[in-house]
């Protein structure tokens, strides 16, 4: 319970290209984002988007774009008053190849202490990492009852 | 019977499968399960409060070993998991396991949280930050997929380091 973030690392049976492409392309983001869907040209400084229901949820900024090893953007949740007044976050992936396994480590940090975004995606970005492994390994994302708090 | 209340959570990793809980509860709690996702080894537990929990190495040697302090099945199971290499619980104290399991859909939310009755290092802690997340991901690839990915792990040279400078010898090492 030290530093205000959020890590989670997670084992893929997948390849570092499919795994980036899953992370990065809009149509495939938006079938196991629990119908929120990743839009950008991935360029470091462009702007990307993540929308849900025709409405921008969350904005973003590309600040690292290794393709297919690390990539990391600017996370400022636009939905909810609060959250939008906070300061962005930053999101870091990083995918290491092992074997037929692919290693992925999430790092959601830059937090404020007082922060109520960083509470939002720790509920969820498990149901988004563990749908996101679901569909490479299985082709089916995860179905869940109640997806209204999957705002990662 | 120790006192959960003393213990306070240091790792919490939840993730979602598409199972159901008594699945999930069979797989946490049943060898034939675990020698598949858990590199081998052999989960043999007591479905009972107060009954013994042992994991096997591949090697049929007592790995780790505890007590049921909460069986609640297919929703909660906390066990005492204590590493059995000398001195070890002496000097760290206990470990104490809670699985909690909730249906949501055609989905179970697993939440491990491993929990301890002092504070613990970094390196001390690292140990169960990059097993778990490898045990519970092969898991779920199990469940989902009836095939267990082969993860390779490098060895836990912090915890490794860390135990001993405590004077703790780790078998085979």
């Amino acid at each position: 319970m030290s530093k205000p973030e959020f890590v989670y690392t997670t084992f893929i049976r997948t390849t570092p290209e499919k795994l980036w492409h899953a992370l990065t392309d809009k149509e495939f983001t938006e079938s196991y984002w629990y119908g929120c869907s990743l839009t950008s040209d991935w360029k470091v400084g462009s702007r990307m988007h993540m929308d849900r229901g025709g409405k921008v949820m969350n904005e973003c900024v590309v600040l690292e774009a290794d393709p297919p090893r690390r990539l990391a953007y600017s996370w400022l949740s636009v939905f909810d008053d609060k959250m939008k007044t906070e300061r962005p976050s930053r999101v870091t992936y990083v995918l290491e190849p092992r074997g037929d396994i692919v290693k992925l480590i999430v790092t959601h940090e830059g937090f404020a202490g007082d922060s109520t975004t960083l509470p939002s995606i720790s509920e969820g970005w498990p149901m988004v990492l563990s749908s996101l492994k679901s569909i490479l390994e299985t082709g089916k994302p995860l179905i869940l009852d109640d997806t209204s708090s999957a705002k990662a | 019977m120790i006192d959960v209340n003393a213990f306070k959570p240091a790792f919490v990793y939840t993730i979602y499968i598409a199972s159901t809980p008594e699945k999930v509860w069979q797989a946490l709690t049943s060898a034939e399960f675990s020698r598949q996702y858990f590199s081998g080894f052999a989960i043999e537990l007591e479905q009972k409060t107060g009954g013994a929990f042992r994991v096997l190495a591949p090697d049929g040697s007592l790995h780790i070993s505890g007590e049921v302090i909460e069986h609640d099945p297919p929703r909660k199971l906390t066990i005492t998991w204590d590493v059995n290499w000398p001195g070890l619980v002496e000097a760290l104290g206990s470990t104490l396991v809670t699985y909690d399991l909730a249906a949501s859909g055609e989905t179970v939310k697993l939440t491990m949280t491993q929990a301890h009755d002092r504070a613990l290092s970094d390196d001390i802690l690292s140990g169960g930050r990059a097993g778990w997340p490898a045990i519970l991901s092969s898991l779920k690839s199990l469940l989902e997929t009836g095939k267990v990915p082969t993860i390779q792990m490098e060895p836990p040279l912090k915890l490794l380091a860390a135990l001993k400078e405590m004077g703790i010898k780790v078998p085979g090492m």
